[in-house]
């Protein structure tokens, strides 16, 4: 097996695996830079995952081949409604931030498998007749060696995601918008003071978060997971997460990171495959991303710091 | 006064909330609220084995909800239950398959004790990086529960047993099972656990009230750097407080390993006892009186649940939703506070 070959088996499903983190985790770096901390990735995650699910199986039939990608933008609005909820109790009712998005991550959750009962009679969906197939992409899978790595026999999503997250770096970097994001997750009194209404700017951090995350989720169901259970979405919302804090709350390391947990989690399925890698215990390489954020956390891989205001509500007046 | 009067509203208030939201759904969806809250009930109370399983499931509750609450009257948010819960769970066991010749009076305490430790020691990591580092504890929690999650697994299948996915059961020497209580609740699962749990409550209140240890433990939760200057080590009361409070989730695990099942299997995903643990603290409002109570309707409702389906079909899922939004409206406390205090302003008006 030559080098090329492994890479053009592990550059694909690294992708696969890492494209739902990455565009969740960039919601997170929406909601966290402008000072909320998000624990509900998880249970976003599970609603697009499970709306993208029963919009597939509903409308398969009318729309087609059109049915994952019109998916994809329904679960983004219904996560990005759902993601209004953590909004509203961190933000207006002045909730602990963490207890919110434990609580958001418990209704999804119940609420999802509540409803595909209520509909579908049974504890899970059925497989989707229209998910997302592989696919060369035209004319840059013909250059040679990179396109037979990067672009051949690929997702279209995973490709967005990686175009998300530089169009998310010019937003949060390049922007007024972004500055004001960052500035009232920094220093909410002094963005007020300069005329910046900090909580509105909150909730369209936040709802940004849940557009992002449904769109991540809606992704793993229609890419990876092709129905929705109760364990279809278990753990990823956190890894999410991870790779945010992983990346220094920054959009290009949040991708980067999430690369990586990605390239962790697909080593963990096809190590097998692969020469060298089949000798390490799975164990390992499970525990890989987890074990690194503890590290980089800790500064032993460069110190990551929260944006400073972030898990505190903003109540004008007090100091 | 008010505010100890309030105290006792909220969690009436948002338990009363999440109920009436549980039936708006229940009517949404086309069942009918009041069957469903009947078969509720009855799957709680109708039969001596229902009641019995209910208090087997309140146990694990009690102790998750203890640990979580301790680290909170600590200035610590313990996500980390969870893995801790699974770690203890492991830990007793392990000590349980691992004797089969010891007497009973010397096995039990040492595969519950095995258990306490276990979560100890998982909660010292994360205690640890807090304490040396700074690291949100938080965020470390979490990871640390998907690191046990994983290790778990693979000790069950690669070091426990040859490549099975779950253990031997424990030695009858080690099970918290009791033929009196079987006998009196119609073969449920009932065990001794539960007067660990309550044991558990009391040493929490007696340590966090009536000793200095838990004044200082308060003091370091309440201002970090009054305490520091009052002369109390702020590190060393952060990793007391996370050994303490993982030794009650591991507690918790010993209730699942030593009594429920008497073995551990391998697990898809997290068993969300540790979750439910935040919920039931924070419902308790962190007190071991308040985390017993709320233990005991969460536990109920979890329990009760079961009958739903099987009397009026409606899915056990509504009552997560019920706790998950009974978690909310607690955790939006100052919107019901805002409100509380404008009724009783009217009141003293008029």
């Amino acid at each position: 097996m030559s080098f090329v070959d492994i890479l053009a088996i592990l550059v694909p499903s690294t992708l696969v695996y890492a494209a739902p983190l990455i565009l969740t985790a960039l919601g997170g770096v929406f909601s966290e830079r402008s000072g909320v901390v998000n624990i509900g990735l998880e249970g976003i995650m599970i609603v697009g995952a499970f709306t993208s699910v029963v919009f597939n199986l509903t409308f398969s039939d009318a729309l087609g081949a059109w049915t994952p990608w019109v998916s994809l933008v329904v679960a983004m609005v219904v996560a990005g409604l759902f993601s209004l909820l953590h909004a509203l109790a961190s933000i207006t009712f002045r909730a602990d931030q963490t207890v919110s998005g434990v609580a958001i991550n418990m209704l999804a959750l119940g609420a999802s498998l509540f409803l595909v009962k209520l509909i579908y009679g049974a504890g899970q969906t059925d497989k989707i007749a229209q998910p997302f197939y592989k696919e060369d992409i035209p004319i840059l899978s013909d250059i040679p060696i990179l396109g037979d790595i990067l672009f051949s026999d690929v997702y279209y999503t995973s490709i967005l995601a990686i175009l998300v997250s530089i169009l998310v770096w010019y937003v949060i970097y390049k922007t007024p918008f972004g500055l004001r994001l960052r500035s009232v997750g920094e220093h909410p009194m002094a963005a007020d003071t300069m005329g910046i209404n900090v909580n509105r700017m909150r909730y369209i951090g936040v709802f940004l978060s849940g557009l992002l995350g449904g769109l991540g989720g809606a992704i793993y169901a229609t890419t990876i997971a092709l129905d929705f259970n109760h364990a279809t979405i278990a753990g990823q919302g956190f890894m999410a997460l991870a790779a945010m804090i992983f990346g220094k709350w920054h959009p290009i390391g949040a991708m980067g990171a999430a690369l990586f947990f990605g390239f962790a989690q697909c080593l963990s399925i096809v190590s097998s495959m692969l020469p060298f890698f089949s000798e390490i215990p799975n164990v390992y390489l499970l525990i890989l991303p987890y074990v690194l954020t503890i590290l980089a956390l800790t500064g032993f891989i460069g110190r990551a710091d929260a944006p400073k205001a972030s898990g505190q509500p903003y109540i004008k007046g007090k100091r | 006064m008010y505010k100890r009067l309030s105290n006792i509203l909220i969690p009436v208030i948002a338990v009363i909330l999440g109920l009436i939201a549980g039936a708006i759904v229940m009517l949404v969806s086309g069942y009918s609220p009041v069957d469903g809250y009947i078969a509720l009930w009855e799957g709680i109370f109708s039969d001596t084995y229902f009641m019995g399983e209910t208090i087997r499931q309140v146990t694990p509750y009690i102790l998750a909800g203890l640990a979580v609450a301790f680290a909170f009257r600590t200035g610590l948010f313990n996500i980390g239950v969870e893995g801790q819960f699974l770690m203890g769970w492991l830990a007793s066991v392990w000590i349980g398959t691992l004797f089969t010749e010891l007497p009973r009076i010397i096995h039990l305490p040492l595969a519950v004790l095995a258990a306490a430790v276990a979560g100890a020691l998982w909660a010292f990591i994360p205690g640890l990086l807090k304490a040396k580092y700074r690291v949100h504890e938080v965020i470390t929690t979490i990871m640390m529960n998907y690191i046990s999650l994983h290790v778990v697994n693979y000790i069950i299948s690669n070091v426990l047993t040859d490549r099975s996915d779950k253990t031997e059961t424990i030695a009858a020497s080690a099970t918290l099972r009791s033929e009196f209580f079987a006998a009196l609740t119609d073969n449920s699962r009932l065990h001794w656990g539960f007067a660990i749990a309550i044991a558990g409550a009391i040493i929490m209140w007696f340590l966090l009230e009536k000793t200095t240890k838990g004044y200082e433990l308060k003091a370091v939760g309440f201002n970090q750097h009054a305490s520091e200057y009052a002369g109390i080590s702020v590190n060393k009361n952060i990793v007391y407080a996370m050994l303490i409070s993982g030794a009650f989730a591991g507690l918790a695990g010993a209730m699942e390993g030593l009594g429920t099942f008497g073995y551990i299997g391998v697990k898809g995903a997290h068993t969300g006892v540790g979750f439910d643990g935040i919920a039931v603290a924070l419902l308790g409002a962190n007190t071991a009186i308040g985390v017993v109570l709320a233990a005991l309707l969460f536990g109920g409702l979890k329990y009760g649940s079961l009958n739903m389906p099987l009397e009026t079909g409606i899915p056990t899922e509504i009552i997560d939703v019920v706790i998950a939004l009974i978690i909310f409206f607690v955790a939006s406390s100052y919107i019901i506070r805002v409100v509380i205090s404008k009724f009783s302003k009217k009141k003293g008006v008029e």
